[in-house]
């Protein structure tokens, strides 16, 4: 489904190369684990994938099911079926999260060609999925972020990507600054959604989400690369060893 | 106004330009020659049927026009008028005089159509929709139950069809045209017309006093809540005619009535010069809401043409409690010059400016308002927020002052300033000024880029460039999008986003 080839980038203002000949290949029906230590470039690939106009490719590919998305913009990459859960999602100050929801499902929706949402089919699809991932529907008049705690915006991270059905999630720091009981309604909320048309990429510093969320396959990031790829025991052992050793390899 | 969804589609198809609303009806007017005399005048007074104290009001103002000098204090820049190369009276031929709907030539209401203005009746009961997320969103306290509205259209000059009349009268609600007020109700016009905003005010409002065409008039007497709101819909037509309505709004004790302008007209290569006089007035515990949704032709993409907007609005908190409140939202004309004010004579009055106003191409707008407290625990609120695009020019202009006897006067003040790219500009002048110690007034303001953060987010589920910064940006007008009745909310949201179509690359 996902499909990363050698792929350089850098940062468009100052010219920084971050992500430096990266492989990666996820297939549909996966759950893909990357890992590793602050800096190496995590995020900046999940913001890759996503579009950002901020990092430039220089070289390399990202095929997703066969296609290259270079060319793409973030809309269409999203109505394409990449949704990013953010590590830092974005205050929309008076844009309540309804509506924001509203819009963003229905633009996929003009996109593939489909008519809008009916009133009450978009409240009902809304309620089910606030009430799996046991959120208030109160909260959901609020501005899109807007003063939501750091738990509440994963929530609702995770909540637009349940109504959005994309095919390819990448979840960048999902379990970060949520309590143990979040954790788990969360990575429910995240098993829901395996199916075999569908990929997940999970960003994560920490085994414990991986055992709610069991990957199969876990691959290391240092200095924009994958350093080394394995199984779910590669988390257990970087958990117990630290990332000392597997960079040891690399350098 | 309620047809809104129906009306953006319809218009977005008509796509002339980046202006939606570009389209020019084939109707016979009936003129005056070019420019201005008191010749003129007197044609004008003469078509209209006019007792002679009127036409002896539009002389005098008249007579003091000619000695005065177009205002230049402004941040706006344009070549100089002719006002002896203007028409001063143009109306539809077939229309002598507001009739009922059959009688309306069909073309008239074919345009009208083409806007989403519910004129038949029936549209106007099936035309008003609630916001989508109905149920998510309280409803405002402003939005009458039965959620309809009285339309009194005006075509060029004349008023065409006034719908609902005969209801209103039941509740003792006058609403009709300038002209018909002239006629019928001339002891009410003579006591309030030039009562707020006099004939020696200024050049723009001097020149509409003797040459004012028509326009709407509404009287809400003693302890009458108006069953409905008023609607008006003004729409320039033929090609080089200044229009100059006037509209005078009186609330007597206790009275409420919410008032809502709309205003759109064709594409024009020459500019068209617009001059318009609002005055309110609230006696004790009175209350006016004004809402006015402004989207006349911009110019084109070069800064070639457009509507130029010299529009004195006035309220005046005449009695003891009186409220006056007045929202806009700004999108259209090549030039704005539009501050309306409220006097809070009255002790205990308070006034309000909710204002949104969207510059995009080469716009300029110079808006905002003023507050002055004369009465004694007075207070005032102004939100303005200012968004600007393209090569436009946004300039907030305010002015609260405190006169020595009003005790305990209050301001809230809050601008704020978007930027969609880095060629245009952004501008807030407040003036305050308080005689009195007891005054308190307090002014934010801020100025910010549309940030390319929450613009990725927002592209990231799915929302293309432009619905994304049309989304952001009626977040950050939310606050005076709120202060609309429901149905005019939606229209106003629409407009915004297509007034920032091409905002960005
Ligand atoms: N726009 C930018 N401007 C400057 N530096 C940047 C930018 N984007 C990324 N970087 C740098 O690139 C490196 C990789 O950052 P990135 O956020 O991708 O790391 P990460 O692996 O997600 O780290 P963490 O685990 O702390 O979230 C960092 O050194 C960061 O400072
Ligand atoms: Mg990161």
């Amino acid at each position: 489904m996902l499909e990363i080839r050698n792929l350089h980038a850098r940062i468009v203002d100052d010219g920084t190369e971050i992500i430096r000949g990266l492989n990666l290949t996820v297939k549909a029906g996966e759950v893909a684990a990357i890992m590793g230590p602050n800096g190496s470039g995590k995020s900046t690939l999940s913001y890759i994938l996503a579009g950002r106009e901020d990092y430039e490719v220089t070289e390399g590919e990202i095929l997703y099911n066969g296609q290259s998305i270079l060319e793409m913009d973030p809309a269409e990459r999203a109505t394409a079926g990449i949704f990013l859960a953010f590590q830092y999602p974005m205050e929309i100050p008076g844009v309540a999260t309804m509506e924001f929801l509203k819009v963003a499902m229905n633009e996929q929706r003009k996109a593939r060609g489909e008519e809008p949402l009916k009133i009450p089919e978009f409240l009902k699809r809304v309620k089910d999925a606030a009430a799996l991932l046991d959120m208030d529907m109160a909260m959901l008049k609020r501005p899109l972020n807007v003063g939501f705690s750091g738990g509440e915006k994963k929530r609702a991270e995770i909540l637009q990507m349940k109504l959005l059905e994309p095919k390819l999630c990448v979840l960048d720091e999902t379990d970060s600054g949520l309590d143990i009981d979040a954790l788990k309604i969360v990575s429910e909320g995240v098993n829901a959604l395996r199916a075999p048309d569908r990929a997940i990429v999970i960003i994560t510093h920490y085994q414990r989400l991986l055992q709610y969320i069991v990957p199969d396959s876990v691959h290391v990031l240092y200095r924009g690369q994958v350093v080394k790829s394995g199984d779910k025991s590669l988390a257990l052992d970087l958990e117990a060893n630290g990332y000392a050793g597997v960079i040891g390899q690399a350098a | 106004m309620p047809a809104v969804q129906d009306t953006i589609d319809r218009v977005r198809k008509i796509d002339v330009d980046q202006y939606k609303y570009g389209f020019q009806t084939e109707i016979a007017m009936d003129k005056a020659p070019k420019g201005l005399s008191e010749d003129i005048i007197r044609f004008i007074s003469a078509k209209k049927d006019e007792p002679s104290w009127m036409l002896e009001w539009r002389l005098e103002a008249y007579r003091r026009w000619v000695t005065l000098d177009e205002p230049k204090w402004a941040r706006v820049h344009y070549p100089k008028i002719d006002f002896q190369d203007l028409y001063y009276y143009a109306a539809p031929k077939s229309t002598p005089g507001p009739t009922s709907l059959s009688d309306v030539d069909p073309e008239l209401l074919r345009v009208y159509e083409k806007l989403g203005i519910p004129l038949k009746e029936q549209e106007i009961l099936a035309g008003v929709q609630k916001t989508d997320v109905s149920e998510f969103e309280e409803a405002s306290d402003n939005v009458y139950k039965s959620g309809r509205v009285a339309v009194d259209a005006v075509f060029d000059s004349v008023s065409v069809v006034t719908t609902f009349k005969k209801e209103l009268a039941q509740a003792g609600v006058i609403f009709c045209s300038i002209s018909e007020a002239i006629r019928e109700h001339p002891e009410l016009v003579k006591k309030y017309l030039g009562s707020v905003v006099p004939t020696s005010d200024n050049f723009y409002a001097t020149l509409n006093s003797a040459v004012f065409t028509d326009g709407s008039f509404v009287f809400v007497p003693k302890g009458v809540r108006c069953p409905m709101e008023l609607s008006t819909y003004f729409r320039m037509n033929e090609k080089n005619t200044g229009q100059f309505e006037r509209t005078l709004i009186i609330a007597e004790e206790g009275a409420y009535v919410s008032y809502l302008e709309g205003c759109t007209a064709p594409q024009r290569d020459e500019n068209q010069l617009h001059a318009a006089v609002v005055e309110l007035i609230a006696l004790d515990d009175a209350e006016i809401k004004y809402s006015t949704v402004q989207n006349w032709y911009p110019g084109d993409a070069e800064g070639k043409g457009g509507i130029y907007n010299f529009v004195t609005k006035r309220g005046d908190c005449r009695g003891d409690r009186s409220k006056i409140s007045w929202t806009q939202v700004e999108t259209g004309s090549a030039i704005t010059w539009k501050y309306p004010s409220c006097i809070l004579r009255g002790d205990d009055s308070s006034g309000e400016f909710y204002s949104i106003a969207v510059s995009n191409g080469y716009q300029q707008v110079d808006s905002g308002t003023k507050m002055i407290h004369l009465g004694k625990n007075t207070s005032s609120r102004i939100i303005s927020k200012g968004i600007a695009a393209g090569f436009s020019q946004n300039t907030y202009r305010g002015q609260v002052s405190a006169h020595r006897k009003a005790t305990n006067a209050r301001n809230f003040t809050n601008c704020d300033s978007l930027l969609i790219g880095d060629q245009c500009g952004a501008h807030t002048v407040p003036y305050m000024e308080a005689k009195n110690a007891t005054a308190q007034f307090e002014h934010e303001a801020t100025t910010s880029k549309i940030s390319e953060d929450q613009k990725f987010y927002v592209m990231q589920r799915g929302i293309p460039e432009e619905e994304a910064i049309a989304l952001i940006v009626n977040g950050f007008v939310k606050d005076v999008i709120q202060q609309l009745p429901m149905e005019f909310a939606v229209e106003a949201q629409k407009l915004i986003g297509i007034s920032l179509e091409g905002s960005v690359g």
